[in-house]
């Protein structure tokens, strides 16, 4: 019982070959369009790469450009040989290649897909990669002297300022940590010195935040130093301190921002995989049909297509009785013409073997 | 003796028409360019208009605007008439209006030209235009509570990350006016009521500038306030410091936006004056080329083309004399038609 039976006339055949030939080059300019989504993500994610912990992120945009150069050599490929296909003769040419080249094709589908699951479940990886990064950037903060880490400083102010946050989770993640460098303080000055010792690790922690924190939306000039102390600015109620800095934190503010990007980006792939599947599906009718053409001898008969020859529980059976057999090759065979030594012709031999000496 | 005489047989007609037929479409195209430019040109200046005062002059683009859906109209006109000059029967009707549409063209380059030229002039207007808007968009930082003005604080900060820059010259000019708000000044300080008293005017004037001055880049937390007053901080001498806050002013950072922005627009209008005057001249040789065939009934005759019939300068006179003519027209009739006898 095959699954997915259809008749095929010659000219139903040659329509297919025609529609597939088209469909292949299309699938080639959507295997252009899945390499430029991943070299996209690459230079997106690659832009906050410093704010980041871990590289494990860039499995994503890799595995969609790999998969997009995939496309267009294999869908090319499945151009070529659809155009040949219209034509028994040319066929043969490609027969061999056929089952093949499907089966590559169906792996190669499966990774699509996977692309495009990895773009959805990224984002807890995401997250917990943004947390540490953004941690260790505010940590090196004030570290503009140290290579390898003087550009944290310039990284986490336009990161502020064009996503409009502050600090890890929210502002107050800046009173924790010293992000003003002890080049810059006055060790003689008595105030800086009790606010180093107030601390049990020596750290100049203060309740202010840097510039980049200030939000565009507040109405009045922005207030950064003594945030904790109501009484340290004039008329400083709750809306004044609402508007002032940014409230959102800059790990919140990131992950929306990839999160959104890779959401379409996985939409997309879906698509495309369900374009591929059907491609897929049709080279495969017009393998069989062609096949069974072959079979019958005669170009202009009708034939039949198929997905599968026999139903799926048919032929895991068949899959499995190969296997078995192939387990089975050197044990005893029951067929008569094979000549196979058994226990009771060696017994035989010796036997005789006793008898001469006895008669002579 | 015309000029840039050229011979023609039926081929080379059919090849001629067919290659101005090409470029009237790459000509279309242009025009398309040329209104886009002026709509993004006329955007980006509406986007600014503030910092403006809201006096920019719309002249500009506007004019590119139109320039470029005329370009459209005329060079799509010129591609089917092309297209048309390939079949006698169907070129006949467009004929008589060729003279005129060519002197149409014609016209409608040195347009072009003008507006290539305005281009690179119109940065001029622009400097002071944006002096005074960018003067007065300071004096109203403070006033987010006048409606009308409350958006000017964000405009400002917004123009000066963005582009960055610091004041109209330089960030000096913060020091000048006050742009703290006195809702936000708390009057009962002694230090508040000296500094209001130094000043003629009664400003709260300070050292210092609003955080959007500030540069990332300096390896220091910003110093925004007391910036002349190097005791204030420790290990700072405002003379040597570079990096604190953006040295640029912010009018020359918009003018050189702008200008760069005019510069390219220009250079690319005069490349479609080139592709224009291109497009007439073949025009005018199909015209002149379809006009003098040897036998009219047959259109496999040879033709001659030319872009002016008589020399430059017999064409001039013959210009000059019909304009007197039409001149001596207007007067009294009575002897007009010796007149015009006499005077071709």
């Amino acid at each position: 019982m095959a699954v997915g039976k259809v008749t095929f006339s010659k000219a139903e055949r040659e329509k297919l070959a025609e529609v597939l030939w088209l469909l292949n080059w299309i699938s080639v300019v959507t295997g252009v369009i899945l390499f430029s989504l991943g070299l996209f993500l690459k230079v997106e994610i690659q832009k906050w790469a410093e704010v980041m912990s871990e590289h494990g992120t860039f499995y994503v945009p890799h595995m969609l450009i790999t998969t997009g150069l995939a496309a267009c050599c294999i869908n090319y490929l499945g151009g070529q040989i659809c155009l040949d296909c219209a034509d028994t003769n040319k066929f043969l040419r490609w027969k061999l290649v056929m089952m093949p080249y499907i089966v590559c094709t169906f792996f190669f589908t499966s990774c699509v897909l996977a692309g495009a699951l990895m773009c959805y479940s990224i984002r807890s990886q995401l997250e917990e990669s943004l947390f540490l990064g953004l941690r260790n950037a505010m940590r090196y903060y004030k570290d503009t002297d140290t290579p390898g880490r003087c550009y944290l400083k310039r990284t986490v102010d336009m990161l502020q300022i064009q996503f409009q946050c502050c600090g890890n989770t929210g502002y107050r993640d800046w009173f924790q940590i010293q992000w003003i460098s002890s080049r810059y303080l006055d060790m003689t000055n008595s105030a800086v010195v009790d606010r180093l010792r107030s601390n049990v690790e020596g750290k100049y922690l203060m309740d202010g935040v840097p510039f980049s924190c200030c939000s565009t939306f507040s109405p009045r000039p922005c207030i950064q130093q003594h945030l904790n102390n109501r009484t340290a600015h004039l008329h400083y109620d709750q809306q004044s301190q609402q508007q002032n800095l940014w409230r959102r934190g800059c790990r919140q503010a990131l992950l929306d921002h990839y999160t959104g990007i890779m959401e379409s980006i996985g939409l997309t792939v879906l698509l495309i995989w369900l374009f591929e599947l059907l491609v897929l599906t049709g080279v495969r009718y017009l393998q069989t049909a062609m096949e069974n053409v072959l079979l019958l001898g005669d170009p202009d008969l009708e034939s039949y297509g198929w997905i599968l020859e026999n139903s799926l529980a048919e032929m895991a059976r068949s899959n499995f009785n190969i296997i078995k057999n192939l387990g089975k090759c050197y044990q005893v065979d029951d067929d008569p013409n094979i000549n196979v030594p058994t226990a009771a012709a060696e017994r035989e031999v010796p036997s005789q073997q006793v008898q001469v000496p006895v008669t002579s | 003796m015309a000029l840039m005489l050229v011979k023609f047989d039926l081929k080379k007609r059919v090849k001629l028409a067919q290659s101005v037929w090409f470029m009237y479409w790459f000509a279309v195209l242009a025009g398309v360019l040329v209104f886009s430019m002026g709509l993004f040109f006329k955007i980006e200046l509406r986007k600014r208009s503030e910092l403006m005062d809201n006096n920019e002059s719309h002249f500009l683009p506007n004019l590119l605007i139109l320039m470029g859906l005329i370009a459209c109209g005329i060079n799509a006109f010129g591609g089917k008439v092309c297209y048309d000059s390939l079949d006698p029967t169907k070129f006949a009707k467009w004929k008589p209006m060729l003279k005129s549409f060519l002197v149409f063209c014609v016209v409608f380059n040195a347009l072009l030209f003008v507006t290539a030229l305005l281009c690179f002039l119109m940065r001029i207007p622009l400097q002071f235009t944006l002096a005074e808007g960018l003067r007065n968009g300071m004096k109203y930082y403070k006033d987010t509570d006048t409606p009308g003005r409350c958006y000017m604080k964000r405009t400002l900060d917004l123009m000066q990350m963005e582009f960055r820059c610091c004041g109209n010259d330089n960030y000096r000019d913060w020091f000048e006016i006050q742009w703290v708000s006195n809702r936000y000044l708390d009057f009962s300080a002694k230090e508040v009521k000296d500094r209001i008293g130094s000043n003629v005017d009664g400003q709260y004037l300070m050292d210092g500038v609003p955080f959007s001055c500030c540069n990332p880049s300096s390896p220091r937390p910003c110093i925004q306030l007391q910036m002349t007053n190097n005791s204030a901080h420790y290990s700072y001498d405002h003379y040597t410091e570079e990096l604190n806050v953006w040295k640029r002013g912010c009018r020359d950072a918009l003018l050189s936006y702008y200008g760069g922005m005019m510069n390219t627009i220009g250079a690319l209008v005069i490349l479609v004056i080139m592709l224009e005057i291109a497009v007439t001249v073949g025009m005018q040789y199909v015209n002149s080329s379809l006009s003098t065939l040897a036998n009219p009934e047959d259109p496999e005759s040879e033709s001659e083309g030319w872009i002016l019939e008589k020399t430059v300068k017999e064409t001039f006179t013959d210009i000059m004399d019909k304009m007197k003519a039409m001149g001596k027209g207007g007067k009294v009739e009575e002897g007009g038609e010796a007149a015009v006898a006499t005077v071709s």
